[in-house]
């Protein structure tokens, strides 16, 4: 399996990202934002963290308009599968790729722990591997990961199955870290075929480091 | 010509930093505020032919990338 991650200036995150698709096996490609072109064996893009054009004006706002991100909208529209990890998931929103905003953090920190989350949907290509109601524990690192959303819109996403990560403590109970609309943590479009996460399931790979919860989210995406 | 465009988050929007502003006025003893909302704003100097074909243009950079409508209004004030 071959994954693409685009890379702006100001990402951070894609050798962790390369680092555990490789570690699972497959092949990996990082490539230039100013490039046009997914390369046509692609199976997954991960657009990945970090602080892309520096988060001036917005989080995500000006790495929309990057040339590469033309070609992830084609090769999502065609039915590609598309991963935005934290920065990555601020950018897809940007690109209305997924629906909602961000905000910047309800206490205005910079947020870095790990955090635990509940699997609320697995009816997907992410989460198949994960049981619907099981907490993972994933680190999280950002100061605008306050999802929001229309009520209205809300209601949609529940509706088709799109609200698939929220935020709690061990023992599943509420725990929020950012004041983002019902606990949401992650979500995917209604194609479920684009998703995007705040937590960086790239960051828990190895127990050593804490967690490996983040194996069996990403390893979704193997055939 | 210039522009000023004023971006805010949208009423109804909760604003986290507003908020704290809020918060540390009333403990420095400013207790006649009743909501503190933050924007930004961002001056642009235009070669436009006319005004309003300016504030078109202006109109749809903030469409596009100057403002996210899904959480933002913007207003304009075009000044010669």
């Amino acid at each position: 399996m071959k994954i693409v991650i685009p890379r702006f200036p100001g990402t951070n995150c894609e050798f962790d990202t390369e680092y555990a698709f490789e570690k699972l096996g497959h092949e990996v490609a990082i490539i230039w934002h100013e490039e046009e072109i997914i390369p046509s064996d692609a199976d997954l893009v991960v657009v990945p963290g970090g602080f892309s054009y520096g988060d001036y004006l917005r989080s995500g706002a000006i790495a929309r308009f990057s040339p590469i991100m033309k070609a992830v909208r084609s090769f999502a529209d065609n039915g590609g599968y598309v991963l935005g990890i934290c920065n990555g998931f601020q950018i897809l929103l940007e690109s209305h790729l997924l629906p909602g905003a961000m905000k910047r953090n309800e206490n205005l920190h910079f947020v870095s722990k790990h955090q635990h989350l509940k699997v609320v949907n697995s009816d997907n290509r992410f989460l198949r591997r994960c049981e619907e109601g099981e907490i993972l524990n994933i680190p999280i690192a950002h100061a605008e990961g306050n999802y929001y959303i229309e009520e209205d819109r809300l209601k949609e996403l529940y509706d088709n199955g799109q609200v698939i990560l929220k935020y709690c403590d061990a023992e599943g109970n509420p725990d929020n870290p950012n004041g983002s609309v019902d606990d949401i943590a992650g979500i995917c479009n209604k194609e479920k075929n684009v998703f995007g996460l705040m937590p960086h399931p790239e960051r828990a790979i190895e127990k050593i480091l804490g967690s490996d919860d983040g194996v069996k989210m990403i390893e979704g995406f193997l055939p | 010509m210039k522009a000023i465009v004023n971006v805010y988050l949208k009423e109804g929007v909760l604003d986290p930093q507003g908020k704290a502003v809020h918060h540390a006025l009333g403990a420095l003893g400013f207790e006649n505020v009743d909501d503190v909302r933050i924007g930004k704003q961002i001056v642009l100097d235009l070669g436009a032919p006319s005004m309003q074909s300016a504030e078109e243009e202006v109109k749809k950079m903030c469409e596009t990338l100057l403002a996210n409508t899904v959480i933002e209004d913007y207003s304009i004030e075009i000044v010669q």
